[in-house]
């Protein structure tokens, strides 16, 4: 008999308690999940190339028959588009949400409003779904866990608009600033910079993902903290392949060499792709569910004094 | 009509051209550059690279390496020699320009130092005793565009426009080793099309009569924007040792035309176009600038823009009579214009009229014979009527009498007969 206590009790013979992890892992594969990425940055920094490269396959609006010579837009838009990826029997329905039109125009006071309302708008939904009285299975999950901004590379600091930005939603979304169109800047002239960003954001009291506070163990902490030493990550995006020593790789050919996207040694998009969805894409949906949506809910209840479940195909803000 | 003659000997003012240059080379030349850009298109690396000095070096850094809230205007003087040959080089530096989240207007201060140049200059011009006229306008402005891959910005336009009719303005793709030759290619021409569609007049090289010349600046034309990478670290490279940089994947260097088009803007800046650029900022810009200013300024001396600079104080004695002469003979002109005007259209109206009237008696003219001959006809019917009455009347009364002596013969022949029968039987 093994009395419940706090400690742990030795078991007297193998129950197969750690089969759970296998069913979850088949229920996970059969479900597939989905995974919502923004990207914010101006036009021209290689956001959609980014994109492309991170997921493999042309995901980005870039790939819709959108041309290079398609004007600016004049007001921000928000364009999201949805693939469904796949890949050793697990299915991703991935949603890249766009933002074009963002620090473009010459005056650009409140550009990050547009997308404050989006983000705010898909924790409305999933919170009107949660709130209902006929519940359905799977709420599906329009929220977007993971923005990624695109800094500019100036190799001077951060532009006022950047840091008006990731202040004003470092609270509502998970940032991960990157520094765009890396291979502008040797190595010393990237090192030099990456160091003034991070003072910079230091001093803006800004967080971004990974967030210090939400660090749940000293392991967590540890791999965390050797992440934030990288960041902000210096990337280089394409989609076109070249022949380097043998082997074919992604790249950026220029007339004095080419640019390899996955060589440690010339960018860190390597490490950003395997930050994002190799050790944190299910960190970064459960800090968007548990923390980001947590904080909406709970403004969201304070205020009006509270929320009364309602049924479906009521959508008057009012009653909330 | 100057007709050209040959000369029969050596007369020597071929050697004029020496004597001006040995006077300009003692004088010393003078070359005002802008750059305007955002922050960290690398224009202060750029300068230093055209000029090979170190405007901006670490112990003085340039302004883009303070934090700059407002736009400000900073020029520094730099004296190079070469070859005996002196040049005060003035580089105006724009820090801040861009860098805002709200730009708007964040050309004004540019607009506003251009201009303060242009009028220290008229002012100089206008004075008395001209011995010495520095010359501080800007001869040219590079203006720096980030290399985004896809066209202007909206900020780009705006600035472009409102300069291009002020000062030489040169775009410039900056930091263009971002760019593959391809996507180099793409933006160039986007680009382009982008200033002809705003109609941007930038600055146009002209054409030269000499054909190699001519071969040279339409290369440059064809390259435009001409897309620059600067740098100052010189690098060992196949043992030779360039200025460039240094990336893990190779070495981008500054001097080789195939990597990036420096060479061309400093060939065209400093060994070709210089004086060009100086001859077109004095004829046109500075030009415009002045008619404009002074056509501003009204007979009473009264200034109506909003400087009231010195042009109107020092200067409204002596100007004033030539001024309001102008002014005179143009609203003279403007009223002779008017008044031939109305007399045209007078003797048009009358012209019209009379054709009109001419036109109106014609017409009652014909209308008349119209009536006229109608009459006649109806005469000449009424008479052919009257002609055929008779005729009929005589024929009727004709007719009645070849009845009357027919009857006549008929009675006749019958009392003939009764006399026949009667005398028979006598």
């Amino acid at each position: 008999l093994a009395k419940m206590s706090g400690g742990g009790s030795t078991l007297l013979g193998y129950i197969g308690i750690d089969t759970i992890i296998e069913q979850m892992r088949k229920k996970t594969m059969k479900a597939g999940f989905d995974f919502n990425i923004m990207v914010v940055g101006n036009s021209g920094l290689g956001k959609s190339t980014l994109v492309n490269t991170l997921f493999k396959s042309q995901v980005s609006r870039r790939s819709a028959g959108w041309a290079r010579d398609e004007k600016i837009p004049k007001t921000i838009e928000i364009k999201a588009v949805s693939h469904v990826l796949e890949e050793g029997g697990v299915k991703m329905k991935l949603t890249v949400v766009d933002t074009p039109g963002f620090g473009d125009q010459i005056n650009n006071d409140n550009c990050w409003e547009p997308i404050s309302k989006y983000i705010n708008e898909q924790y409305e939904k999933f919170l009107k779904e949660e709130v209902n009285i006929t519940r359905k299975k799977r709420i599906p999950d329009t929220r977007v866990h993971c923005c990624i901004y695109f800094i500019t590379p100036t190799g001077h600091s951060l532009r006022s608009l950047d840091i008006e930005f990731m202040k004003r939603l470092s609270h509502s979304v998970n940032i991960i600033p990157v520094i765009a169109k890396s291979d502008t800047m040797t190595i010393e002239e990237r090192l030099e910079f990456k160091q003034r960003v991070r003072k910079e954001l230091e001093m803006g009291g800004i967080e971004v993902y990974p967030q210090k506070e939400f660090d749940e163990d000293m392991e967590d902490k540890s791999d965390n903290d050797k992440i934030r030493e990288a960041m902000p990550f210096a990337v280089v995006g394409s989609d076109k392949e070249y022949q380097v020593n043998g082997k074919r790789v992604l790249g950026r050919k220029t007339a004095w060499g080419i640019v390899e996207v996955e060589n440690p040694n010339h960018c860190e998009f390597a490490q950003l792709r395997d930050f994002l969805i190799r050790s944190h894409l299910q960190d970064l949906k459960e800090v968007t569910h548990n923390i980001h949506y947590e904080t909406y809910r709970a403004k969201r209840l304070n205020e009006n004094g509270g929320l009364h479940p309602i049924t479906c195909n009521d959508t008057q803000e009012s009653n909330l | 009509m100057a007709t050209q003659r040959n000369l029969e000997g050596y007369v020597g003012f071929a050697n004029l051209p020496n004597q001006v240059y040995r006077k300009s080379v003692k004088r010393g030349f003078e070359f005002t550059l802008m750059v305007v850009g955002e922050s960290g298109l690398g224009k202060s690396t750029l300068i230093n690279s055209l000029f090979l000095t170190d405007l901006y070096s670490k112990d003085y850094p340039g302004p883009s390496q303070r934090i700059k809230k407002t736009v400000q205007v900073e020029q520094s003087k730099v004296l190079v020699k070469e070859g005996g040959v002196q040049l005060t080089l003035t580089i105006v530096d724009t820090p801040g320009f861009g860098d805002a989240v709200d730009n708007s207007n964040c050309w004004q201060p540019v607009i506003n130092y251009i201009d303060s140049k242009c009028e220290d200059f008229l002012n100089a011009e206008s004075r008395v005793n001209r011995r010495s006229m520095p010359d501080n306008r800007v001869h040219c402005c590079l203006y720096f565009i980030a290399p985004s891959g896809h066209g202007l910005k909206p900020l780009d336009i705006e600035f472009m426009k409102r300069l291009h009719d002020k000062v030489n303005v040169i775009p410039l793709i900056a930091k263009a080793d971002t760019l593959t030759p391809e996507e180099c290619q793409l933006f160039k021409k986007q680009i382009m099309k982008e200033i002809q569609e705003h109609k941007i007049k930038i600055y146009e090289f002209p054409d030269t009569e000499d054909a190699d010349d001519n071969k040279l600046v339409r290369k440059i034309k064809e390259k435009m924007p001409l897309a620059v990478v600067g740098s100052n670290v010189v690098i060992e490279v196949n043992g030779k040792k360039v200025r460039g940089r240094q990336y893990p994947w190779g070495v981008a260097e500054v001097e080789n035309g195939e990597h990036c088009d420096f060479t061309v803007l400093r060939n065209m800046l400093i060994r070709t176009h210089m004086q060009d650029l100086k001859d077109v900022t004095n004829n046109v810009h500075y030009e415009n600038y002045r008619s404009r200013k002074l056509a501003a300024v009204t007979c009473n001396g009264v200034d109506t823009t909003k400087s009231k600079g010195q042009l109107t104080r020092s200067a409204s004695v002596t100007k004033r009579s030539p001024l309001a002469q102008m002014e005179e003979e143009r609203r003279e002109h403007v009223m002779k214009m008017k008044k031939m005007e109305a007399e045209m259209e007078q003797v048009f109206e009358m012209k019209v009229k009379e054709k009109k009237q001419k036109l109106r008696d014609s017409e009652a003219e014909l209308e008349r014979r119209h009536e006229q001959m109608k009459r006649n006809l109806e005469a000449q019917y009424k008479e052919l009527e009257e002609k055929k009455r008779v005729h009929e009347d005589e024929k009727a009364n004709w007719e009645a009498q070849q009845r009357i002596l027919e009857q006549q013969k008929l009675d006749a022949s019958k009392t003939m007969e009764k006399n026949k029968k009667k005398g028979k039987i006598f």
